[in-house]
């Protein structure tokens, strides 16, 4: 199966504030009793997004103004904790195709990855930026390119980005989803199972 | 040039290299739960693929268990869940741990009580503290559900190697001081993201004085520092505590032993950091906060953002403080608790009721204090039985329950209500954590949460027992 060339995403962004998001805060325990992953998009930051008692609180995700962004805009170490892909898979239901942050959990950055779903580096004065940015116009249109590594914006920023090279590549080359090339090493996986010795 | 234990279970796992640069590693051993895992099973079925090694790949249930009444969920999607996993097994050929077969509970504390972790392996499981399997010297991975689909159909995964950094702690810790605290006073010196990259080796002479069930606990928040893994290099005290158990060939054990000690670092082993900490500057710690490393000496005071060094670090901790509602800069000793929760992956095991039971005996809880003692595997509780432990904390006014996750993430029943605040052996205090969304949870060691329990606040062990 062929699987798309993730080269370029764009669309508008929405920031999330806070460092340190974890995936709890991304997706909580409780919506994750599920045997899919289905439908868990209406669950994504559902702690901030509503109070106690169900009221829509003022999370930029619940501003007219930032609805249908696509791009996720956030801190430091974003996706820290569980290793729950509930979490990335909650953001690309909700509708999310990227992420720009200063840095991620190394977990979720990988599974956000499986997902076609890029996660890049940005310094946090370019975040900082890019917000301002947002926050002053929601309209402007983003482009992360991950081939020049750079985000481009229709206000005129040109921003470096960084993402490890394998899930540069991975994205970039169509092989995001690596299952069919691990199926593909069989025989080797089966030496290897051998030379352990403690497998069969 | 030596190699670290690490790079030894690296070389040995490495099937090949990928196109995007990659590591396709092989996974000795697959653990995994009702939670992360019958999504796996979906993706599986619809790609007509089928399980590699049914043998190496161990289940059992632990999130959504009721600690009361296990086996009679009320809730229809935990039923659900649990009917998956079955199926899921019976279905594929996979070991189950079930609630029936007296072995079920918690799978970082199922593994290693059955010697399905062993060192010099690789293991992984969709859940980020995996990592507790490092402490037999195994390099033990958290992964995705995606992954997990991958372990299940070629026993391997795609992954990038890490860096190692070597911990060391020497010296002697201080009476009243614990793993527990250990580990918190790693992870708030290194940060929340300070691991990110790399893989923790734990050595020094205070992880080799630790028991199989202290290094558990150090490893097993490894993630909560960012890290990937972490690990302890084996020793006799692992082939000692592996010696005997169920999945462990005892055909040639003396051999077996010899090659679990060969993956130990080499002296001249390489590091791309080492950071050393003196045991005797560890204080009981605790946190004030909504991340792991917002964690303080008992005997400190809560930050002040006042001064904070940077505007990102006072925002960090105003926030923090906001959802916590505590005061700034004032003592952490003396905040009123409203529940008590031991147990979880990073306390659960026996050694820790048994010490939490040993300065609990002849205490009550505090009025208007919550208190539950979770085990973290069947065989934990009715070991815990048999000793009497059980009696202890009934006695105390601790609710005695059966084995599962719990109130550490609060999939099941055990949940704070509204913003409760929690002293909790567990290994996160993330905003919501605990099943509220405005429940606040304090981390602590087993003993620090008993002296919780009974003043009814935060607590100094040290000035309530006597650790001499």
């Amino acid at each position: 199966m062929a699987l798309e060339k993730v080269k370029q995403v764009s669309g508008r962004g929405v920031f999330v504030p806070g460092a340190d998001i974890d995936t709890d805060r991304i997706i909580p325990a409780r919506f994750m009793k599920c045997v899919t992953f289905d439908g868990l998009g209406e669950f994504a930051f559902y702690d901030v997004r509503f109070d106690t008692e169900g009221n829509r609180t003022n999370h930029p995700l619940n501003e007219e103004r930032f609805a249908g962004a696509n791009i996720l805009i956030a801190g430091m170490n974003f996706g820290c904790g569980s290793s729950r892909e509930h979490a990335p898979q909650s953001l690309r239901k909700y509708g999310f195709d990227a992420v720009i942050a200063e840095s991620f959990a190394e977990i979720f950055n990988g599974n956000c990855t499986t997902l076609a779903m890029p996660c890049v580096v940005a310094s946090a004065a370019d975040v900082a930026a890019l917000r301002a940015a947002v926050e002053a116009d929601p309209q402007i249109q983003i482009t992360i390119d991950l081939e020049t590594q750079k985000v481009t914006t229709s206000a005129g920023h040109s921003i470096s980005i960084t993402l490890p090279e394998s899930a540069r590549d991975a994205l970039t080359a169509g092989r995001w989803d690596p299952i069919q090339e691990l199926i593909d090493n069989n025989a080797q996986i089966e030496e290897r199972a051998k030379a352990l010795g403690y497998v069969a | 040039m030596g190699k670290s234990l690490f790079q030894k279970v690296w070389d040995s796992h490495t099937v090949g290299t990928l196109a995007d640069g990659r590591t396709q590693l092989f996974i000795g051993t697959h653990l995994i739960h009702e939670v992360t895992s019958p999504q796996a099973f979906g993706m599986l079925r619809d790609l007509g693929l089928t399980v590699k090694y049914p043998s190496r790949t161990f289940a059992t249930v632990d999130h959504i268990v009721p600690t009361i009444n296990q086996d009679a969920p009320q809730d229809p999607l935990a039923a659900e869940m649990m009917q998956a996993l079955q199926k899921n097994c019976d279905d594929f050929g996979v070991t189950y741990f079930d609630l029936r077969s007296g072995k079920q509970g918690i799978v970082h504390v199922v593994g290693p009580e059955q010697g399905i972790t062993q060192p010099g392996t690789t293991i992984a499981c969709g859940d980020s503290h995996t990592a507790t399997h490092g402490a037999f010297g195994a390099i033990a991975f958290g992964i995705g559900t995606t992954q997990v689909r991958d372990v299940l159909a070629t026993q391997t995964m795609a992954l990038e190697p890490l860096k190692v950094r070597r911990i060391e702690v020497n010296g002697n810790l201080r009476p009243g001081v614990y793993a527990k605290d250990v580990i918190l006073h790693i992870i708030r010196l290194l940060g929340a993201k300070g691991g990110i990259g790399f893989a923790y080796e734990y050595a020094g002479d205070v992880f080799d004085r630790m028991s199989m069930e202290e290094r558990m606990t150090v490893c097993n928040m490894s993630i909560e520092g960012g890290a990937r893994c972490g690990y302890v290099n084996p020793d006799a005290k692992t082939v000692a505590y592996l010696n005997g158990r169920p999945y462990v060939d005892m055909s040639n054990f003396e051999a077996t032993a010899t090659r679990w000690l060969s993956f130990a670092s080499d002296a001249d082993a390489v590091y791309d950091d080492v950071v050393k900490i003196a045991a005797e500057d560890i204080e009981p710690t605790v946190t004030w906060g909504i991340s792991p490393d917002h964690g303080v000496a008992i005997s400190e005071l809560i930050p002040d953002p006042a001064n904070a060094t940077s505007e990102i670090e006072k925002q960090s901790i105003d926030e923090a403080l906001a959802y916590m509602k505590l005061p700034a800069g004032t003592p952490i000793k003396g905040v009123k608790i409203d529940v008590a929760f031991l147990g979880s992956c990073t306390n659960g095991r026996l050694s820790d009721f048994r010490e939490a039971a040993k300065y609990l005996k002849g205490h009550k809880v505090a009025a208007g204090v919550h208190a539950i003692a979770v085990p973290g595997s069947q065989i934990v509780a009715i070991q815990c039985e048999k000793e009497g432990l059980d009696q202890v904390f009934r006695d105390a006014g601790f609710e005695w329950r059966a084995a599962g996750c719990s109130m550490c993430l609060a999939m099941n029943p055990d949940k704070l209500i509204g913003d409760q605040l929690c002293a909790s052996s567990s290994n996160r205090n993330f905003k919501g954590r605990q099943g509220s969304s405005t429940g606040r949870t304090v981390l602590m060691s087993p003993v620090m949460v008993v002296a919780a329990a009974i003043k009814g606040h935060i607590a100094d062990a040290r000035e309530l027992f006597d650790f001499a």
